[in-house]
């Protein structure tokens, strides 16, 4: 097989692993300060694919462009769930609190099939064909601008977590709930306002991902699985680890669907997963726990 | 060991007990064929919620890909009968033996790497979806267009074979809900019951105390998931037909616990009294729209979700605990280990 | 008198801070010795070490002569050596008997034995009249009696008591005291226990050994011990003794 076959799946999936990687990163900051598992994280994100599929439709707006707003609505909605939900029982059991976002996941996935139905949606801009071409890399427009999106939006949530205040705050929170509740820091709220963050950030990624691939209501639970293994393999609670881990499950996704059966793709996700686990199950990235 | 099937069960629970059993076996008598349906999806859920709830309840693993061992023990019996001709009652027997030595490896794995709590529930989802596409791509068992097992003359009930009419399949489901519920009553009461309960409670304490966590844990993921395997050979000589992508799928997964967590993690009667809950109501709710025309997927699905959501938030240990403190059949325990 | 723990050079680190250095004691059969010191001097690590929890870096432990380093809990459990743990864990969600049962089920295999020495503990430890209480209602001084239940239900040869009396009253604490100095007596329990409560120490210790900053730096008979420089400098701020 010419090595241009090679290289141009290679950069088409590392490019399609940056919008993972966004995902993945909202994923990560949740579980990183709040110490919830978002069960519903890839529900959340269809819910951002299908509003921008609806946008785009209806006004013929890009979903790149919708991106603010689309995040914006998933902030509020992270942020009401965690006030609403999840704060109120922060003393349950682990497998509790996890269970309620398994609850939420279902009627999120299934409310999306009972208003949008089975079939596959998807969003058609003007430049879906168009390519860029460097040398013998041959990369789709679509992919390009989607993983362009994605890297800014990780770049402005690192910097806010670096330099704000507020994201001071939150990391104060991750790293010492008592010692932050002890210097008056309204914890509870800035849960609210992390998992809200994280939404806005899956929902972010929602817009890239609609330019990639179809939506349907089942991509919602691949997504979050997706999600987990990408987060597990890069290292809980690191940032720069989501990002390295999608891109890399969006690599040996692509090469496995290049050298294999496509619809076997994700088995090879499912195999990394399970060697991190063993092996380095603070993933690559990942403090280890001491 | 005399008296030990009612050994901790007060008299009012014995009768009204006794009460159900004889009403469950006279059942099929005066049910329409519709009903018995119904009650075998109540029985099967229990049947297999009660074998999940041993690891969740009883030594707190959680396990969320608990369809590896339905598909595995269904997909092993059909194999053997549909290509070898094996009687389903030889083949439950391979059906056990795969599901105890992948929850074996699962359980080893998780345990020797030190894989618990989440990340443990997450390495379960891995392994059923690494077993659904294995199967898809796995031709000997038909794969992703299906294994199917030649369908039956429902007049006549071939017991050997296991091909009939459901009201077989339901007395079948009837007596290894009530032969599971017998069982785990006694396990509770074992040695194993009561360190499985002390690792869920405190496993530091537990081991201080002279519990060997690994062992003690293998067992009961190795017990669970041949217990679930039976589960699954039911499911396929039922339905006659097997589909990795729904055999082997998550929801599959979460399904079957819903009725452990909504009837009550840890309690015997949670799972039976949670199928019952869920069952009857989503298929009245079924009929409800039936009647109202509205013929849309999904609405079924955001009901179990709404259940799930409610009872996790307000009845974190499920209905059975409150409701057999209300028909008072709790003896004079608080949370003690008999008919929680 | 035989030893029957015998400690020689142990030692653990945790990310470079130097827990425990080069320990060395050795506690006689049939004994009760006190094991003491300021906070932070390394006791409750050296139980976890004896007790298994943790492995240690250098050293060796023995148990009647044989080595038990690097052993796991339960291994140690089974033995012969039972542990209290500083802060308590019951098993909530369980009665006091039952608490109780899963100790006495390390030395019989059958629920129905376990619970006949069960019920003696229980009233041995004056637990009688709670035996179907949930343990997580219990309070406090019936969380450390449990504790102590379970334990000896294991029917250890040692015991390992780690701030037992922390938290009780006086009276309660008598109470303990005079517990321990039973079953010191009557089965020759030997007993190595951490205290704070030097009224506890002082009543039931034969021996006792001071740590500070992870070594050893007294032991002996109670009287010497609480007379010695070294020790009184280090506990200067500290309860008076």
């Amino acid at each position: 097989m010419p090595a241009s076959i090679f290289l141009n799946v290679a950069a088409s999936g590392v490019l399609t692993g940056l919008v993972y990687g966004l995902m993945a990163l909202g994923l990560s900051v949740i579980f990183g300060v709040v110490r919830v598992v978002n069960f519903a994280h890839g529900e959340m994100m269809t819910i951002a694919m299908y509003m921008a599929v609806v946008l785009f439709s209806a006004y013929h707006l890009d979903p790149l462009l919708m991106l603010l707003p689309i995040a914006g609505v998933l902030f509020a909605l992270g942020y009401v769930m965690q006030a609403g939900l999840i704060n109120p029982f922060i003393n349950r059991p682990e497998h509790s609190q996890f269970m309620l976002l398994v609850a939420v996941a279902m009627i999120m996935v299934n409310a999306l099939l009972l208003i949008f139905g089975p079939d596959a949606r998807s969003v058609q801009t003007a430049y879906a064909y168009d390519s860029f071409q460097a040398g013998p890399l041959i990369v789709d427009a679509a992919k390009v601008y989607a993983a362009l999106a994605a890297a800014a939006v990780a770049a402005g949530l690192f910097a806010f977590f670096r330099y704000s205040l507020l994201g001071k705050a939150i990391r104060a929170c991750a790293d010492n709930y008592q010692g932050a509740l002890v210097v008056g820091l309204d914890v509870r709220r800035l849960y609210a306002l992390t998992f809200g963050l994280g939404a806005a950030c899956v929902g972010a990624a929602g817009c890239m991902m609609v330019l990639l691939v179809d939506v349907t209501p089942p991509l919602g639970p691949s997504s979050t699985l997706l999600a987990f293994v990408i987060v597990i393999i890069g290292g809980l609670g690191s940032m720069p680890g989501a990002l390295l881990g999608g891109m890399l499950i969006g690599l040996t996704e692509a090469l496995a669907g290049l050298l294999f059966t496509p619809s076997a793709k994700s088995m090879f996700a499912f195999g990394m997963l399970v060697i991190v686990l063993l092996f380095r199950p603070q993933g690559i990235l990942g403090k280890s726990a001491s | 060991m005399s008296g030990h099937w009612f050994d901790g069960v007060s008299p009012r629970a014995a009768k009204l007990l006794t009460l159900l059993c004889v009403a469950l076996v006279l059942f099929p008598l005066i049910a329409s064929d519709y009903l018995i349906t119904v009650l075998i999806l109540i029985l099967y859920f229990a049947y297999v919620g009660q074998a999940w709830n041993l690891m969740m309840g009883f030594a707190g693993q959680l396990s969320l890909g608990h369809a590896l061992y339905v598909g595995l023990g269904a997909y092993a019996a059909a194999a053997l009968y549909v290509h070898f001709g094996v009687s389903p009652w030889i083949g439950l027997w391979a059906a056990m033996a795969i599901a105890a030595v992948a929850g074996g490896v699962i359980g080893f794995l998780a345990l020797r790497f030190g894989v618990a709590g989440v990340y443990f529930a997450i390495l379960t989802i891995a392994f059923a979806e690494f077993a659904r596409l294995a199967f898809d791509h796995w031709p000997w068992v038909g794969g992703s267009a299906g294994f199917f097992l030649p369908v039956a003359n429902y007049a006549s009930n071939d017991l050997i074979n296991l091909r009939g009419s459901p009201t077989m399949f339901y007395y079948l489901l009837l007596a290894m809900t009530a032969a599971a519920l017998v069982s785990c009553h006694a396990l509770l009461r074992s040695r194993a019951g009561y360190y499985w309960l002390a690792i869920r409670e405190s496993p530091e304490a537990a081991q201080a105390l002279g519990v060997d966590l690994f062992r003690y844990k293998m067992y009961v993921v190795v017990l669970s998931a041949a217990m679930t395997s039976l589960g699954g050979v039911i499911f396929a000589f039922y339905y006659n037909n097997l589909f990795p992508e729904q055999v082997f799928h998550i929801s599959r997964s979460i399904e079957l616990i819903l009725a452990p967590i909504i009837g009550g993690i840890g309690t015997l009667f949670g799972p039976i009294i949670g199928a019952f809950l869920l069952t009857t109501l989503a298929e009245g709710l079924g009929e409800l729209m039936r009647l109202l025309g509205i013929d849309v997927p999904g609405v079924k699905q955001v009901f179990y979700g709404l259940c799930l959501l409610v009872v996790v938030m307000f009845l974190p240990d499920g209905v059975w605990p409150p409701l057999a403190r209300r028909l008072k059949l709790e003896q004079q325990r608080s949370q003690g280990l008999a008919e929680r | 008198m035989a030893a029957l723990l015998n400690i020689k050079g142990l030692s653990k680190s945790f990310s470079g801070l130097k827990a425990v250095q080069e320990v060395s004691f050795e506690v006689p059969a049939g004994e009760i010795v006190g094991l003491i010191g300021p906070n932070g001097a390394g006791k409750t690590t050296c139980f976890n070490l004896i007790a298994g929890v943790y492995r240690p870096d250098a050293g060796e432990i023995r148990l009647a002569g044989s080595r038990i380093d690097g052993w796991r809990p339960d291994q140690i459990c089974r033995a012969g050596i039972g542990r209290t743990f500083q802060l308590v864990k019951p098993f909530a969600g369980l009665t006091v008997m039952e608490n109780v049962i899963v100790g006495a089920l390390n030395q019989v295999g059958s629920v129905r034995a376990a619970q006949g020495i069960s019920e003696h503990l229980i009233e041995q430890l004056g637990l009688a009249g709670k035996r179907h209480a949930a343990a997580g209602s219990l309070t406090l001084p019936d969380r450390k009696r449990l504790e102590v239940a379970r334990a000896l239900a294991t029917a250890p040869r040692m015991l390992l008591l780690d701030e037992v009396m922390a938290g009780l009253r006086p009276t309660e604490t008598d109470r303990m005291v005079a517990l321990f100095r039973d079953l010191n007596a009557s089965l020759g329990l030997t007993i190595l226990m951490i205290e704070h409560v030097m009224r506890a120490v002082m009543a039931l210790s034969r021996r006792i050994i001071v740590l500070h900053h992870g070594q050893v730096i007294a032991a002996g008979a109670p009287d010497e011990v609480t007379r010695n420089p070294a020790v009184l400098e280090c506990y200067l701020g500290e309860e008076a003794l």
